[in-house]
């Protein structure tokens, strides 16, 4: 407690660093997954291959990705958030292709039916249909980032890993104890706003 | 009703329109003519798989044939684009396919709104049609379709088709999914809505009492081919094949009976006390019999507030031998 209470610049500091890896990361991810994921939930070859390679890239152990990555785009954020939106992919494309491939034919079907253009029944059918496991892969992606950017430290990239990457070399455990415990606040507030989001966007 | 749902309807030229789905050995529809006059209620019948609803969906392009043409109202449905011919064209499907995300209002508003209607003639439209099918507007403008009842819903469905004052309306398997009394209500304001809005009608089905419920002519279809295309009562007492004859239980008069209006099988009579037994004039003779098995001699046949005629057994023979021929 004594480290917090000393040292709150330093806290507040580390803790903008990381929400601020995390929601670049989340930001990058989801532009690139949303039109993805609709592209490929419909052509299901093109889609399995798509997910089988995220699906590998997920396997690989997040310390051993950075490594892979450091050598090509070296020590920083660049390789940091290269990782992170990686991670972040799998999980938000997954949940895009099941959205879209979750809406019901029929009302895809009505749409067409009532003479609406494929753009019409993608924006006013199958993406309002598909929004809350959408956003249920956007929780899901927020707390593993949240979690992950610890270790953005290991490539000098910041955030609060670097507390508890100096906590852990200098024998310093309460100031590792303080960075990983505002990492899981960090986490709890997240999935409970988006929670409530998801609740508000499905009644 | 106000004039202003009356829209006469178009007449629906289908002809040789076969049909393939990719990776099928066979066709689908294997070289259809049909002739629809404008304003007709036609029931294409027959079992899953005989092609009936894939014939449907040719005449809005959601099926596009590898052979023949099809024509509404005089014009191929392949000189405009897909979209603009679906919003001239209502459609109704089983699953109702309203939106879950959208309001009664603004389910009945979509092709309005495509359409690009201003949002006062689009709302005075909503209300409209949300009476013209028996729904408060008031009570029901803003629920969601999970709070409708399954026969609400379908109500729904068909305002939503009518809401362009389409010429054409057609309607899949619209009823398979509510109860049977629902059901029947539900025929019921489809003639009723027939009657008044004058709009040619496709309807498919594999309801047999359904099709002589509504129809004007039956379309009886196997495997992607018309078996037989005629009046119910044609259907019922000719019919062309042994697998008509089948699915529709042709042999079963009672079932012709409920074709027929006791005002034509009657023997008129004037000036007579009415008796305990009445049919209404335009009631069915399937009636009629069912009160003569309770025990009447003679039924009365109730015409506004007099005895137009009467029927006995002998008179019901006679009608349904005429009907035969």
């Amino acid at each position: 407690m004594n480290f917090v209470l000393r040292h709150p610049g330093e806290i507040a500091w580390r803790t903008m660093e990381h929400v601020e890896l995390v929601l670049i990361a989340l930001v990058i991810a989801c532009a690139i997954a949303l039109p993805l994921g609709i592209y490929i939930a419909r052509n299901r070859r093109l889609g399995d291959i798509v997910l089988g390679t995220l699906n590998v890239v997920y396997t690989i152990p997040s310390l051993a990705l950075l490594a892979l990555l450091v050598p090509v785009f070296g020590i920083g954020t660049t390789t940091a958030l290269i990782a992170l939106v990686a991670y972040a992919l799998m999980i938000l494309v997954r949940n895009v292709v099941a959205g879209i491939r979750g809406v019901p034919f029929a009302l895809v079907d009505a749409g067409r039916g009532l003479g609406m253009t494929a753009r019409q029944i993608l924006w006013r059918v199958e993406i309002p249909q598909a929004l809350p496991v959408m956003l249920g892969g956007v929780r899901l992606a927020t707390i593993t980032l949240i979690a992950l950017a610890t270790l953005a430290s290991w490539v000098n990239a910041g955030g609060l890993g670097t507390l508890v990457l100096y906590g852990l070399q200098h024998d310093d455990p309460v100031r590792a104890l303080a960075g990983s415990a505002i990492a899981a606040l960090l986490a709890v507030a997240a999935d409970l706003s988006l929670r409530h989001l998801e609740r508000l966007v499905r009644s | 009703m106000t004039p202003d749902h009356r829209q006469s309807g178009a007449a629906v030229r289908l002809h040789d329109v076969a049909v393939r789905y990719p990776g099928a050995d066979r066709d689908a529809v294997g070289g259809v003519d049909l002739e629809i006059p404008a304003g007709a209620l036609v029931v294409l019948l027959g079992p899953s798989g005989c092609g009936k609803s894939t014939l449907l969906r040719t005449v809005n392009r959601l099926v596009v044939p590898y052979r023949g043409t099809i024509a509404v109202d005089g014009r191929d449905v392949t000189t405009s684009d897909p979209e603009t011919l679906r919003r001239g064209i209502g459609y109704v499907i089983q699953a109702v396919g309203l939106f879950p995300h959208l309001t009664v209002a603004q389910n009945v508003a979509i092709v309005p709104q495509l359409l690009s209607w201003s949002p006062q003639e689009i709302a005075a439209r909503v209300d409209e049609l949300l009476d013209l099918v028996r729904l408060e507007p008031a009570r029901y403008r803003s629920r969601l379709p999970r709070e409708l009842s399954g026969g609400e819903q379908q109500r729904v469905g068909v305002a939503r088709a009518l809401a362009a004052r389409p010429r054409v309306l057609l309607m899949d398997e619209p009823f398979g999914a509510v109860d049977a009394i629902v059901r029947t209500s539900l025929q019921d304001e489809t003639v009723r809505l027939h009657r008044a809005l004058g709009t040619t009608i496709l309807f498919v089905t594999h309801d047999v009492d359904e099709a002589l419920r509504l129809a004007d002519r039956i379309v009886v279809m196997k495997d992607g081919r018309v078996e037989q295309d005629g009046t119910p009562l044609r259907v019922l007492a000719k019919p062309a094949t042994a697998y008509v004859e089948a699915l529709l239980d042709a042999k079963d008069a009672v079932r012709r009976l409920s074709l027929l209006c006791a005002r034509d099988a009657m023997v008129p009579a004037d000036g007579t006390a009415p008796g305990r037994y009445q049919v209404a004039a335009n009631e069915t003779l399937r009636a009629a019999l069912s009160l003569l098995l309770e025990g009447a001699v003679r039924v009365d046949v109730i015409d506004g507030d007099r005895v137009a005629g009467a029927i006995s057994f002998d008179d019901i023979r006679a009608a349904l031998v005429a009907a035969e021929r």
